[in-house]
């Protein structure tokens, strides 16, 4: 693979949703960032895109699609300007649901993944807890099994989609301690005993809805069980790499749209009787962010390509994710910096992506547990 | 009902355009393409006819390089039956193309041509009206609809052309000058559409795999004995004139002075 594999229905792909994006999410961006929510309709109007169901069996609803439609979606999604509605939307379709798609019964298929596609029910991935973020594996909310149902337990903390979300593709520990004893169930949240504790008020993606979530003697029938009871950890993991994935991407297509937004407003902007692009520090600085973001694409873009045959990438898409995270902090503090006061104003948009962009090195596995997987895969460390 | 719609492939509006150094055209390299926005509300206004009137079929028709195969499946994937690609690298002017559709329409004999009332391109706005002069049919310029583009109606996909009881006549609406007339014109015809005519729909990536399996036809001018010589040539483009500096007049009697004098304008 040199050349990405863009084939020309890729390129209409990309062509319809950058003109959905641009057109019908763009424009609200600094709306629902002060919503701190966003209308239902951006689901059901993604899902008519085909959107949701990219990859997913036509039978579910899906186009059967190959993963760089996914890196499409990804990165068109940038241009709506509001990592809160992106981060929603990838959660629906590229974090909460591949794993019903995989291992999924027809049951759950029907009741939970399909409808999701459809943009009708709204999909969140619940993990994390209070106290077991990086350390899934000790992970504490609690399944019992009783006769023919399971009676849930416990808190999950940051939630994304938490608020409204239909049903949870949840994490609960079936068995002894460690990984060993973890599974995953499709949680529906009308069950008597779960509620929303908490709408949580975060530092960006401000349009995304956070939640804490509280389970109480939950029921659930038994069918709700995701693949084998206790060998959910690995479910988990391999989950991770496709969330991991689509982060990576999203975050070498957000940096390409600093940099471009950077050099525009270095062009009309002067001061010293130059605009601030002819300076050389700048010039210097944005190539330099330039060169390294063409890096982090290639390196995304590797990772993608392996993912996409089925090949191990657990290595590649750890770096792929460590690597443009970190990466982003570098450049959009210089991005702002170059935008001057306008840079602090939540109007331009650099100054929401300097927000939104902390996140990057936190969820779906921080900086230092990408560092760790990668360690375990190199001989000698 | 038979339906061709025309699509042309132009730069995207949203590319930086420049001239080429000798003034002779634009420079092309990194420019990005795309259809004909007037073209697109012509595919979508003739999908929506279809539907109201099975059987029908839609076919989109492009002249242009082998790349505007991708504005052809750029119509299939929003509904169009099949396509027509004339292939051509380089200018062609609006006679040329009006006589190598003139060729299509004895080919296909269609009920109805759509075109776009002009492309964003070139500006040229005649394609429509000398192809219909040279056929012999009645035109339509500049269709639009009398609802908005928020109405009801607009949101439940309705055609603003209207077919006949007897499919034998067209009612299209058009914006004059403070208003809106209504005319009913006899098919064949060619009817040229307007902005305000409908929202075209996105292409859904289902309907874009199934676009995949639909056909584009490859013809030549040459193969359809038109003559392709341009009658209108080029001369030389010329960017705008850049904006110069604005200045500061001290008062309100100042600026209409100079506004008079000056600028001629009051
Ligand atoms: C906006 C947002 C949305 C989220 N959405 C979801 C969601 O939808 N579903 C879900 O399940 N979770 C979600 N999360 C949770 C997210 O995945 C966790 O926050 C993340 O995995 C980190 O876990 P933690 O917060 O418990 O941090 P901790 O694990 O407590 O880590 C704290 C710090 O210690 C470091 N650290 C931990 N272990 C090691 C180690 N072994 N070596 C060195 N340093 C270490 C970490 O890198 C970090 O810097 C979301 C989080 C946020 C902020």
């Amino acid at each position: 693979m040199i050349e990405a594999p863009f084939t020309p229905e890729h390129d209409l792909f990309r062509k319809n949703l950058r003109d959905y994006v641009e057109r019908e999410l763009a424009p609200h961006a600094l709306e629902w960032d002060e919503a701190g929510i966003f209308p239902r309709e951006v689901f059901t109007g993604m899902a008519e895109l085909g959107a949701l169901g990219i990859n997913y069996a036509e039978d579910v609803g899906g186009s059967a699609g190959d993963y760089w439609y996914v890196v499409v979606l990804a990165e068109e999604l940038v241009r709506s300007r509001n990592a809160g509605v992106n981060m929603a939307l990838l959660v629906q379709s590229q974090m909460a649901t591949p794993i019903i798609g995989e291992i999924g019964t027809l049951e759950q298929k029907k009741e939970f993944l399909a409808p999701a596609l459809a943009g009708e029910k709204i999909a969140a991935l619940g993990i994390s807890e209070p106290d077991a973020g990086s350390d899934v594996a000790n992970l504490k909310t609690t399944a019992r099994r009783e006769g023919d149902e399971y009676v849930i337990n416990g808190a999950k903390m940051w939630i994304t989609n938490g608020t409204r979300a239909d049903f949870i593709t949840l994490a609960v520990r079936t068995g002894e301690k460690g990984y060993g004893g973890i599974s995953l169930l499709t949680f529906p949240t009308d069950v008597k005993g779960y509620s929303v504790s908490k709408k949580l008020q975060k530092v960006g993606n401000l349009a995304s809805d956070t939640a804490l979530l509280f389970f109480e003697d939950c029921r659930v029938p038994v069918r709700y069980l995701l693949g084998e009871e206790n060998h959910g950890f690995y479910h988990v993991m391999t989950n991770f790499q496709g969330e991991r994935l689509v982060a990576a991407i999203g975050a070498v297509a957000g940096m390409d749209r600093l940099v471009e937004d950077a050099i525009q407003y270095g062009g009309e902007r002067s001061a010293f009787g130059r605009p601030l692009a002819k300076f050389q520090v700048w010039k210097h600085k944005l190539v330099e962010h330039l060169t390294a973001i063409e890096a982090a694409r290639w390196l995304t873009y590797r990772a993608v390509d392996l993912f996409d045959r089925k090949e191990v990438a657990i290595k590649e898409i750890s770096m792929a994710k460590l690597f443009a995270g970190d990466l982003m902090q570098k450049v959009v503090y210089d991005c702002m910096q170059l935008h001057g006061g306008m840079g602090y104003v939540v109007e331009t948009p650099v100054a929401r992506a300097f927000r939104d962009a902390r996140l990057l090195t936190i969820g779906g596995g921080t900086s230092e547990i990408m560092k760790e997987i990668i360690a375990k895969l190199v001989p000698g460390l | 009902m038979k339906i061709l719609v025309t699509v042309k492939r132009v730069e995207d509006w949203e590319s930086k355009i420049k001239v080429r150094p000798d003034q002779s055209w634009i420079i092309t390299e990194g420019v990005n393409y795309r259809a004909n926005p007037f073209d697109e509300i012509g595919v979508e206004e003739a999908l929506r006819l279809r539907d109201a009137n099975a059987p029908s079929e839609v076919v989109v028709v492009s002249i242009g390089p082998a790349a505007a195969g991708a504005e052809i499946r750029s119509g299939l994937a929003m509904g169009a039956d099949r396509g027509i690609l004339v292939k051509h690298d380089g200018f062609l002017d609006s006679d040329a193309v009006a006589r190598i559709l003139v060729k299509i329409v004895e080919k296909e004999k269609p009920d109805l041509v759509v075109m776009g009332k002009q492309a964003v391109d070139v500006d040229d706005n005649v394609c429509g009206q000398l192809l219909a002069e040279y056929l012999g049919y009645g035109q339509v310029t500049f269709a639009s609809k009398k609802e908005s583009l928020e109405s009801p109606e607009e949101k439940g996909k309705k055609a603003g052309l209207k077919l006949s009881a007897d499919k034998k006549s067209l009612q299209c609406a058009r914006e004059v000058d403070g208003g809106l007339e209504v005319l009913e014109v006899s098919l064949p015809a060619i009817v040229t559409v307007d902005l305000r005519l409908n929202v075209p729909r996105y292409a859904s990536l289902p309907n874009i795999m199934k676009a995949k399996k639909k056909t584009i036809e490859e013809l030549l001018p040459a193969a359809l004995g038109v003559d392709i010589a341009p009658k209108v040539k080029v001369v030389k483009v010329e960017p705008p004139p850049l904006r110069t500096a604005g200045i500061k007049v001290p008062d309100v009697a100042a600026l209409v002075k100079k506004l008079h004098e000056e600028a001629k304008v009051v």
